[in-house]
């Protein structure tokens, strides 16, 4: 379970988070959406513990990991995998060793051995037989599943997704959602996707959370998101010009 | 006059912000460096690609300041008429001062440009990030490496200059000036003394690291896209030559008193 309580983070006197509160069960798959630059993939980067907050505690099966040490932090994070936005493949590794690269950085194992498990990871997100390719011969769509394979070689507990679909074409997309949707299914990880895909949203969630202004204004699962009375919400989702959210910028201006 | 005020503050601002960086990523770097295990592998790879790639560049600079200094020496030393002492004098001022210093420079031209934009490339594209998701400690996989080899090869590097530019000197002064092969290499070895060696040879290894701490730093802080790597790389080499300058300035002054 993880339980984020108070996070508050400013970047140069400017609010990114701003008291946050949100709860996400063992097994459960959480999308947070909210628009571009709203502060999601902040919030991820503090639940991985790349960023440290000003304030707040974020608990992560009752561990507080904004106070843990670096050692315990590196034994947290091999429970955890992390698909970046743009894939964020070590382009001086041919694919094979991207996602190899926690068993070959951390385990002792057989060349054999090894190969299995890349072979495997990679064939669960369509691409077998690929590993001796370089990230640069690899088209978008196909660098966002390496990392997808490069995350979930060491069958974390907990999956990161920022912005899964962004930038890829329909129906590699939708076969992102399918492959996030099975994982969810079949080894029960918990996953926590940021993304403004509404589509998307709609596929993968069990809890819609919106992150705006630097708190969670609502969340609920997709058909209580889709239903929404709140006019924030409700801009979003349906991707209108005028409301709320397009009114408070008008304001600063 | 208060802009100026201001404009001062800021600068001091930013020089402290540098040291304060360098020194947290140089405490960090020995620590990891201590720590250990290393793949042997990473550094061999690094060690490649800063020292022995770096030999052609080095070996033409090298010749050329050893060709340089035998032929500016002879024009002062022709109106005493003290020719002799050519081959001291190229010996000495390259063992001492003109290797250490070329072989660093050069260095850290090429190599800590690369660094700089590599590490300002990958932090760019998260994969700073993503080495910390992946539970491993960024300095402890790109650092280090980079400050072993650096800290390794310029030594070799500076050793290899000091040679190339005394042959260089040994050409002009056996073809040109008249000066006999066995003279000119009996006057250099009798005036180069094992504290010349190692006092060239010492400071070398503190530029490597100097090198290696400011060329990662600005990596780490790029920011801004292409256009911040590009900036962090001309940021990182004018600061790795003034550091260089003076570094070299404090040991030169310091092994003057030490070693009279």
């Amino acid at each position: 379970m993880i339980e984020i309580q108070g996070l508050t983070k400013s970047f140069n006197g400017h609010k990114v988070l701003d008291n946050l509160n949100l709860t996400i069960d063992k097994g459960q798959t959480c999308v947070i959406i909210g628009r571009s630059g709203c502060g999601k993939s902040v919030l991820l980067k503090h639940i991985v513990g790349i960023l440290k907050p000003d304030s707040g505690r974020i608990l992560i099966d009752g561990k507080d990991i904004t106070v843990l040490r670096d050692k315990e932090l590196d034994e947290l994070r091999m429970k955890m995998g992390m698909v970046f936005q743009g894939g964020a493949l070590f382009d001086s590794l041919t694919v094979g060793e991207n996602v190899g690269f926690e068993f070959i950085e951390h385990r002792k194992l057989d060349p054999r051995e090894l190969l299995e498990i890349i072979e495997e990871a990679l064939c669960m997100v369509g691409l077998c037989g690929i590993e001796n390719l370089m990230p640069s011969e690899l088209s978008g769509g196909m660098k966002k599943r390496v990392a997808l394979a490069r995350a979930i070689c060491m069958k974390p507990e907990i999956i990161f997704y920022d912005e899964p679909t962004t930038g890829v074409d329909p129906i590699t997309a939708d076969s992102i959602n399918e492959l996030i949707r099975s994982l969810h299914d079949k080894i029960k990880v918990t996953s926590i996707a940021v993304t403004h895909d509404m589509k998307s949203a709609y596929r993968i969630a069990d809890k819609i959370a919106m992150l705006y202004q630097g708190r969670i204004i609502a969340e609920g699962s997709s058909d209580e998101i889709q239903n929404t009375q709140h006019p924030v919400v409700y801009q979003f989702i349906n991707g209108l010009a005028q409301g709320p959210i397009t009114e408070t910028l008008e304001q600063f201006r | 006059m208060v802009k100026l005020f201001i404009n001062i503050g800021n600068k001091v601002l930013s020089f402290l912000y540098l040291m304060g960086g360098l020194s947290n990523l140089a405490f960090q770097s020995f620590y990891w460096t201590f720590a250990g295990p290393h793949k042997k592998q990473r550094i061999l790879e690094q060690a490649q690609k800063a020292g022995v790639e770096s030999l052609p560049i080095i070996s033409l600079v090298a010749l050329f300041i050893g060709v340089i200094m035998a032929l500016q020496t002879a024009y002062q030393m022709q109106r005493l008429g003290s020719e002799m002492y050519i081959a001291s004098i190229v010996a000495l001022s390259l063992v001492r001062e003109l290797g250490p210093v070329i072989a660093s420079l050069v260095v850290a031209g090429r190599v800590g440009a690369a660094i700089t934009a590599e590490i300002g490339s990958m932090q760019v594209t998260e994969q700073i990030d993503a080495l910390q998701t992946l539970a491993t400690n960024p300095i402890r996989y790109l650092v280090v490496p980079r400050l072993l080899a650096l800290s390794i090869m310029l030594p070799i590097l500076t050793l290899y200059a000091d040679v190339i530019g005394i042959f260089g000197g040994y050409l002009i002064c056996v073809h040109k000036l008249g000066i006999s092969s066995s003279m000119y290499l009996n006057i250099t070895f009798d005036s180069l003394l094992f504290k010349d060696l190692f006092s060239g040879l010492i400071k070398t290894i503190f530029f490597g690291m100097i090198i290696a701490f400011v060329s990662c730093y600005h990596g780490f802080n790029v920011e801004g896209g292409a256009e911040g790597v590009g900036r962090a790389t001309t940021r990182s080499v004018v600061t790795s030559f003034i550091f260089i300058i003076s570094a070299d300035c404090f040991f030169t002054a310091l092994f003057y008193f030490i070693f009279p």
